[in-house]
C-alpha cells in the first residue's frame, strides 16, 4: 500500500504544470514559491510540522549564497529552479525515443531488458521490481523491521520517530542545496531496525527509484537500533535518464550502540545530471558505519558522506572509487569527525579518470579534543588513463588533542606500458588489458559489493573504458 | 623448411634511436628447443620483447614469420593467439583478478572456447604441483606480492596451462635459488614433452640448461648471432665466459 503511494502521487502533474505556466509572469528569483511548496505539502498529505519544515527550509535556501569552491555548477538554472522541482508533465513522460542514444546503448550492453529499460529510462510503468520489493519487505516485517516509504512513514507509527530525526543531522542550514531539498524533498526510504536484530538480506532502493520522477530529491532516513545490523544498498549501475538534471538527495543515517550499518552506493547518473548530494551518519559507542560508495555518473557530483563519531569507540570505514570521463567533474570524498574517544576511522579510495574527466578527491579529518587516542587513516590512490584528464588530492586535518594516530596516503600512477604488453602478450587487446587494470584499481569497492552488484561494477567500468557513455 | 616453426631472417630493431639488433636471423624447428646465451647487454631480452611484438621496440628491418605467416604487423594479443607464448623476466603484478581466473579468461580468449571450470581447476592444481606451489597460489591476485621466485614459476604455470606452440622464456632463472631453478627445469620439461612444442630459452646461466634437451645453441653478442652448435657450447660458456665470442663481432 504504502509503497504505491510514491507512484500515486506522479498522477495529477498536469494541473500544476498548468498553474506553473500560468504564473511565469510573477516568477521570483528561483521561481520557487511558498504557493508552490504549500502545494507540493498538501499533495502529500504532509503532517502540519512538515508543511511548516519546508517552508523554513525556502526561506533559507533563498537567502543562503550559492556553492563556489567546488567544479561549476553554472549550467544549473538557478533562475528557473522551479523546473526542476515540478518537471513538466510531458516532459517527466519522456518518450522512448526521446532517450539519448547513448544510455539506450548502455542498456544494450548491460543486459537490461526492455520493460526495465523503459522504467530505468524513466518512460515506462514501474516493472515487476514492485513485487520482488514486496517480498522482502515482507520478509524484514516478519523481524520487526521497518521498511518503507518515507512519506507513509510519516503519517504512521514511526512519525515521531522520523520527526525527532528528519534533517536532524543535515540541517537545511548546512547548504543551499540542503535547503532546497528541505523544502522540496519528495521520495525516499525510512528504515528502522529493532535492538539486536540482524538484517541477513542487503535492503535496495534501487526497486523505488524506478519511479517516474522519483530519486531526485529523495530521503533516505535508516536507524539502526542498539546491537542490530543493517546492509543498505541505494541506486543501480544503470544509468538513470531524467529530464531535469539535478539530483538534491539526502541519506540520514543513525547507527546506535554497537550497531553496525553498511551503506552501499553504485551510482551512475546520466552525464547531464548535477549531483549535489548530502551523506550524513551519526554513530554511537562501539557502533560502525562502512560506507561503500561507486561514483560512475553525472556532470558534475559533489558527495562527501560524512560520519560523526559520537560515542567512545565508533568506527567508520569509507571505501570508494570514482571515475571521471570525457566532460566530467567528480569531486568525491568524504569527512569525519571523531568526537568521543577511541573512536577510529579508516578511508581507501580509489579515483579514475579519463578523457579529460576531472576526478577530485576531498577528505576532512576533524579530531575533538575529546577524542583521545583515536586513530584515522586515510589513503587515496589515482589513476590517470591519459594526459588530458586530472586527478587532485584534498586532505584537510584538524586534530585537536595529541593523543591520536593520524595518517594520510595519496598516490597518483599510470597505467604502464608494460603491463599493458605484459597482459596482451596473454592475448587480451589494449582495451581489455586496460579495462582488466581498471577494474583491479578499484577492486577496494567491487570486493565489498554483493556479487551481482560488483559484476555490474566490472561491466560499468569495461563500458566506460570503450566511451560507449558520452 | 616446412618444418620451421619460426624463421627470422636480417631482423634489426632499435628502443629510443638505440640499434640493438643487427640483422638478426634464427630459425626454430617444431618441437625444437633452441638456447640463446650471451653477455648483458647483448639484446637478448630485447629478442623475445621483438618476438612477441613490444611496442617499445621499432622493428627496422627484416622478417618474422611464424608458423608460414609473416606476423611483422600483428600486434602482441594476436601473436599471442597464434601460439607465441613470452615468460616475463620481471612479471606485472595485476590486482583484482586471480592466477587461475586470469589463466582461464587468457585460454577462453585464445581459443574462443568457454572452459569447463571443474577441469579447468584439476589442471591448475596438477600443475601447481609440478611446480611445487602452494595450492593458494590459485586464488590469489596476479602475481601480487609473489616472491621473485614463485612470479617465474606462475609463468612457467601459464604456459604450461595455455599451451603455446612457441614459448619464449626470457631469464626466467634469473634470481632463483637452486631448488627453484630445479623445480622450473621440471616444468619446462613437462612443456618439452609435447612433440610440436617449440621452445626459445634465453639464459645466461647454464645450470638451467643441465636436465633439459636442448637441440641448438645460439651465442648472441652484440645485437647478432655470433655463433650456433650444440651443448657444447654451453659447456664452454661455462669455462670461458663470453670472451673468446666478443672478438668474433670484430
Amino acid at each position: 500500500m504504502s509503497a504505491e503511494k510514491t507512484y500515486v502521487e506522479d498522477v495529477d502533474r498536469s494541473f500544476y504544470d498548468f498553474r506553473f505556466e500560468d504564473r511565469d509572469n510573477y516568477r521570483v528569483s528561483s521561481g520557487l514559491t511558498e504557493e508552490i511548496i504549500r502545494q507540493i505539502s498538501k499533495e502529500k498529505h504532509d503532517p502540519d510540522w512538515m508543511l511548516e519544515f519546508r517552508l523554513q527550509s525556502l526561506k533559507v535556501f533563498e537567502q543562503m549564497p550559492m556553492t563556489t569552491w567546488g567544479p561549476s555548477i553554472k549550467g544549473l538554472d538557478l533562475q528557473n529552479i522551479v523546473t526542476y522541482v515540478r518537471p513538466n508533465t510531458e516532459r517527466m513522460h519522456a518518450k522512448w525515443e526521446e532517450v539519448p542514444e547513448n544510455i539506450k546503448e548502455t542498456f544494450e550492453r548491460l543486459g537490461i531488458p526492455q520493460s526495465e529499460r523503459e522504467s530505468l529510462a524513466g518512460v515506462g510503468a514501474q516493472y515487476d521490481s514492485e513485487l520482488v520489493y514486496h517480498n522482502v519487505r515482507k520478509e524484514v516485517a516478519d523481524l520487526g523491521v521497518v521498511y518503507t516509504d518515507i512519506e507513509s512513514a510519516l503519517r504512521g507509527e514511526y512519525a515521531d520517530m522520523i520527526r525527532e530525526r528528519f534533517m536532524k543531522l543535515v540541517p537545511p542550514t548546512d547548504h543551499k542545496f540542503a535547503a532546497l531539498h528541505g523544502a522540496v524533498w519528495s521520495g525516499g526510504s525510512f528504515v528502522y531496525v529493532p535492538p539486536g536484530v540482524t538484517v541477513e538480506i542487503p535492503l535496495q532502493s534501487y526497486f523505488r527509484l524506478n519511479a517516474p520522477g522519483a530519486g531526485q530529491f529523495e530521503h533516505t532516513l535508516i536507524i539502526v537500533d542498539k546491537g542490530a545490523n543493517l546492509h543498505f544498498i541505494e541506486g543501480c549501475s544503470a544509468p538513470k535518464y531524467n529530464v531535469a538534471n539535478l539530483h538534491a538527495g539526502c541519506v540520514e543515517l543513525y547507527v546506535g550502540e554497537n550497531a553496525t550499518l553498511r551503506y552501499s552506493t553504485i551510482e551512475n547518473w546520466s552525464k547531464n545530471m548535477y549531483n549535489l548530494n548530502t551523506k550524513r551518519a551519526r554513530v554511537e559507542k562501539g557502533g560502525k558505519v562502512e560506507w561503500v560508495s561507486g561514483s560512475f555518473g553525472s556532470h558534475v557530483s559533489y558527495l562527501y558522506p560524512m560520519s560523526i563519531l559520537k560515542g567512545e569507540g565508533a568506527r567508520c570505514e569509507f571505501t570508494g572509487v570514482t571515475f571521471a570521463g570525457a566532460g566530467q567533474n567528480l569531486d568525491t570524498g568524504c569527512k569525519i569527525v571523531h568526537d568521543a574517544p577511541k573512536t577510529t576511522s579508516y578511508v581507501n579510495t580509489r579515483s579514475i579518470s579519463k578523457s579529460g574527466g576531472i576526478s577530485t578527491f576531498r577528505s576532512a579529518v576533524v579530531v575533538t579534543a575529546k577524542a583521545e587516542n583515536s586513530k584515522s587513516s586515510v589513503s587515496c590512490e589515482s589513476l590517470m588513463l591519459d594526459d588530458e584528464s586530472r586527478s587532485d588530492t584534498i586532505p584537510v586535518m584538524d586534530v585537536r588533542t595529541n593523543q591520536a594516530d593520524i595518517g594520510h596516503e595519496a598516490k597518483i600512477g599510470r597505467i604502464s606500458d608494460e603491463a599493458i604488453f605484459y597482459l596482451m602478450s596473454r592475448g587480451l587487446s589494449e582495451e581489455d588489458a586496460r579495462a582488466l587494470i581498471v577494474s583491479g584499481f578499484a577492486e577496494n569497492v567491487s570486493k565489498e559489493l554483493p556479487l551481482e552488484y560488483a559484476v555490474e561494477m566490472n561491466n560499468l567500468i569495461r563500458i566506460e573504458m570503450k566511451g560507449a557513455i558520452g | 623448411m616446412a618444418n620451421e616453426l619460426v624463421f627470422i631472417k636480417n631482423l634489426s630493431a632499435k628502443a629510443e634511436e638505440k640499434e640493438i639488433l643487427k640483422s638478426l636471423s634464427l630459425s626454430i624447428g617444431r618441437g625444437e628447443t633452441h638456447v640463446v646465451m650471451g653477455p648483458n647487454g647483448a639484446g637478448k631480452s630485447t629478442l623475445a620483447s621483438v618476438l612477441m611484438g613490444d611496442p617499445a621496440y621499432e622493428v627496422t628491418g627484416g622478417s618474422i614469420e611464424f608458423d608460414g605467416r609473416d606476423i611483422g604487423e600483428l600486434a602482441v594479443h594476436e601473436r599471442a593467439k597464434q601460439g607465441i607464448f613470452l615468460s616475463f623476466q620481471n612479471p606485472i603484478e595485476v590486482p583484482g583478478i586471480s592466477l587461475e581466473n586470469f589463466v582461464r579468461s587468457a585460454l577462453e580468449r585464445q581459443t574462443e572456447k568457454k572452459m569447463k571450470i571443474w577441469e579447468f581447476r584439476k589442471e591448475v592444481k596438477r600443475v601447481l604441483e609440478t611446480l611445487a606451489m602452494d595450492p593458494h597460489y590459485a586464488e590469489r591476485d596476479l602475481n601480487v606480492g609473489f616472491s621473485g621466485g614463485e612470479k617465474k614459476k606462475a609463468e612457467i604455470l601459464q604456459m604450461l596451462l595455455l599451451k603455446p606452440k612457441f614459448a619464449i622464456l626470457d631469464e626466467t632463472d634469473s634470481g632463483l635459488d637452486v631448488d627453484a631453478v630445479r623445480t622450473v627445469s621440471k616444468g619446462i620439461e613437462e612443456f618439452q614433452k609435447d612433440a610440436s612444442a617449440s621452445l626459445l630459452v634465453i639464459t645466461h646461466n647454464a645450470a638451467i640448461l643441465s636436465a633439459l634437451r636442448v637441440d641448438a645453441v645460439h651465442i648472441l653478442v652484440d645485437g647478432r648471432i655470433v655463433r650456433t652448435g650444440g651443448k657444447e657450447l654451453i659447456e664452454q660458456v661455462g669455462r670461458e665466459g663470453f670472451a673468446p665470442f666478443l672478438e668474433e663481432t670484430e
